[in-house]
């Protein structure tokens, strides 16, 4: 009983990362239908540049949010006006393609900055610091704040869509991009401020990762596919279905890896599979094409 | 397949029509030289060089431009053989971690360079696709830095017949099977160990149920809790921890990737798994990644193929291991890495075969030279007489753990040395936090 509500709740704080990490995939595809390959890289990038400012000048990697998410915004609006605007249209493939060698250009130019090496960000107690919840069972802190903050961050999104006029206006241009510019909203710039806030997450989502586990400029891609696979779980262009789908693949997860270390892998695959089989289109699908 | 063979088969004919032309144009070259830069000039040696500057793989080659550096300095006039002194050019390709990359780097080296000699180091993913080149070749190739096994068995290698092109040297899995036991007798724990094996080529060996761990650490006493095999870069260890905290295991063992390890050991604190000895392979033998745990990398401990303490001197330089790791501390900024002495030796065995052997235009030549090698390098004796197996020379192995403070941030200490008495130990392995 106490391993199966071990393995339960360990699967839950798991599900809370894999939906940081899938946050603004899920965002970015949800608003602009665009899939960017080089969002796992774009993670560790967040990750490095936490570090880079730590080595700069050595402070909590938490305090690094401060700088590293507002930069990371200004670079996703630009990177979303200069170039993936210019990719959007019917054909998938142009996004596809640009945001590939975007990967590729990434990954390198970390590997040229950083070498090979795998570091990791040093919360110092935060990342062994643990609650004794009685029983021999215990879990982390740190994984319970990063359940917190994925739950506090898909929670501030739902809220800035909903209820705020930006939201708004990026739900409009979601439905129809051209017809929001007969009522004066630019969709190119909407496009920009939408990547903004998906790209702020994505820092977050790296500075988590490094403070996590250790990571260095090739852990991206693995990062990409549970991220891929928690949006697609939980259903297109749903924050709280990424949350759900987030869970589903952690528990997932932790279940094959009670039944043997090498299964959990797996397992989150093959539930991933079954829901496609029985919903392909995820949990709470909110996106229709 | 059969288009592959017509393609080798060009390659070779092609291979073959540069030889002549080579050969002619030597033969012209040496004619028109007068002879006046040098007493007797001989034409250039090539030294063909492949290590994984980058990818995962790069902190084995971290050490690598340093000593080719070093080296460079050592041939800027040539080197004196014989009666004669030939220049001495070094080519560096990096295999990017990446095996293929490995295997195609080396054909270039051996069909366009037109190298002498190569050496290869740092793990089965490169020496061995370029050690095959060089047997397909017929090119002498020495390699180190990837225990033997894998580098032999893995390419198909028999016992009594060998290769013919490929020469190794490097330790084996029955010395880390010996070090690792023999470092936990002293530690005073309940025998109960844990096993952290990964589904790679690693791991899969250790953890082999007949060849691997488990038959010696059984017949030693110990139980084995073996959870089984993970993917490597799984993000969530709390099922293995699980099962170590309900058989109480107190050592663990296992091979990870150095960023798997991080993560592993940073749950088990928070799952309150705290083991009294923690010896494992690969993912600490890097200052780098016992740093990248902060202050729980206290007390772990590893393999160790080479320290600044061990007794031996480079036959090149005349430097001590620790004069070695000084000069290298002090060029490159950095803790000096075990690979740095591998690094340099490969270096010394190929002066040594190059100076020995009988005619340095014959492939066949410089292969029988180093075959006969007899010599002490900075990672202590080297000789394809008498190994495992044929084409394998032993270095020896002892344990060490990381300790706290001195110069660098952790410090390797020599803590076991049962299979080669000549290193002496600093110190006992002392529990984790004790």
């Amino acid at each position: 009983m106490i391993n199966i509500l071990d393995t339960i709740m360990q699967g839950l704080l798991l599900g809370g990362l894999y939906a940081l990490f899938a946050t603004g995939l899920s965002l970015a595809f949800g608003i602009m239908r665009f899939v960017n390959i080089a969002h796992g890289d774009f993670i560790v990038l967040g990750a490095f540049a936490s570090l880079a400012l730590i080595q700069w000048l050595p402070m909590h990697p938490l305090l690094t949010l401060l700088i590293v998410l507002p930069a990371l915004a200004v670079m996703g609006y630009w990177a979303q006006r200069l170039v993936y605007n210019r990719t959007l249209g019917r054909d998938i493939m142009p996004p596809l393609l640009v945001t590939f060698g975007l990967s590729v250009m990434l990954q390198n130019g970390l590997l040229e900055m950083f070498s090979g090496d795998s570091r990791r960000l040093d919360a110092g107690d935060l990342t062994t610091a643990s609650i004794d919840l009685g029983g021999g069972l215990a879990i982390g802190v740190f994984p319970l704040i990063t359940l917190v903050i994925a739950i506090a961050l898909l929670a501030g999104l739902q809220y800035l869509f909903s209820r705020t006029a930006i939201g708004r206006a990026l739900r409009a241009t979601s439905d129809d991009p051209e017809i929001v510019q007969l009522m004066a909203v630019d969709s190119r710039k909407v496009y920009g401020v939408a990547m903004a806030i998906a790209s702020a997450t994505v820092g977050l989502a790296g500075v988590i990762l490094g403070m996590t586990k250790a990571f260095d400029p090739l852990l991206g891609p693995p990062q990409l596919l549970f991220a891929f696979e928690a949006v697609i779980i939980g259903g297109l262009g749903s924050l709280w279905g990424t949350l759900a789908g987030g869970m589903v693949l952690g528990v997932a997860q932790a279940v094959g890896f009670r039944f043997d270390p090498g299964w959990g892998i797996l397992f989150g695959h093959l539930a991933f599979m079954a829901i496609l089989l029985v919903k392909p289109q995820g949990l709470f699908p909110k996106t229709r094409d | 397949m059969t288009e592959y063979t017509t393609l080798s088969k060009l390659a070779v004919d092609r291979r073959r029509a540069l030889r002549i032309l080579g050969g002619a144009a030597l033969a012209a070259g040496s004619m028109g030289l007068p002879g006046a830069v040098f007493a007797q000039a001989g034409r250039k040696i090539k030294i063909g060089f492949v290590t994984p500057k980058t990818g995962p793989l790069a902190p084995f080659a971290e050490a690598d431009s340093f000593v080719i550096e070093q080296m460079r300095k050592l041939f800027a006039d040539g080197l004196q053989i014989g009666g004669a002194r030939y220049p001495v050019e070094i080519i560096v390709k990096d295999s990017q971690s990446n095996p293929n990359r490995a295997a195609g780097v080396a054909t270039d080296l051996i069909v366009k360079d037109k190298i002498d000699l190569m050496l290869v180091s740092s793990t089965p993913e490169t020496t061995n696709p370029v050690s095959d080149q060089c047997e397909l070749n017929k090119k002498p190739c020495i390699s180190t830095v990837a225990p033997w096994q894998p580098w032999f068995f893995t390419r198909g290698g028999k016992p009594e017949k060998g290769f013919d092109w490929t020469y190794h040297f490097f330790w084996g899995l029955e010395d880390l099977i010996g070090v690792f036991s023999s470092m936990w007798e002293s530690a005073g724990t309940n025998k109960v160990v844990g096993a952290l094996w990964p589904n790679d080529g690693d791991g899969n060996a250790w953890g082999d149920a007949k060849l691997g761990f488990p038959p010696v650490l059984t017949k030693g006493g110990y139980t084995v809790v073996d959870p089984g095999r993970y993917q490597n870069l799984t993000s969530d260890y709390s099922a293995q921890i699980a099962r170590y905290k309900d058989a109480k295991v107190e050592i663990l063992t296992g091979v990870p990737i150095p960023p798997d390890f991080t993560t592993f050991w940073n749950q088990a604190m928070q799952k309150g798994f705290k083991p009294k000895v923690a010896t494992v392979g690969k993912a600490l033998l890097f200052p780098s990644s016992v740093e990248a745990l902060g202050a729980n990398g206290d007390g772990l401990s590893s393999e160790v193929w080479w320290t600044p303490k061990h007794p031996f001197k480079s036959s090149l330089t005349g430097q001590s291991t620790q004069a070695l790791a000084d000069s290298y501390e002090a060029a490159s900024k950095k803790q000096w890495t075990q690979p740095l002495g591998f690094a340099h030796a490969l270096f010394e065995i190929a002066v040594d075969v190059l100076k020995r052997s009988k005619d340095l235009n014959s492939p066949a030549a410089i292969r029988d030279a180093i075959a006969a090698t007899r010599l002490d390098t900075i990672v202590g004796p080297i000789s394809w007489q008498g190994g495992p197996v044929k084409n394998v020379a032993k270095t020896p192995l002892v344990g060490g753990q990381w300790r706290k403070g001195g110069k660098h941030k952790y410090e390797l200490v020599i803590v076991e040395n049962s299979q080669a008495k000549m290193i002496p130990v600093q110190d006992k392995l002392k529990p984790i936090g004790g």
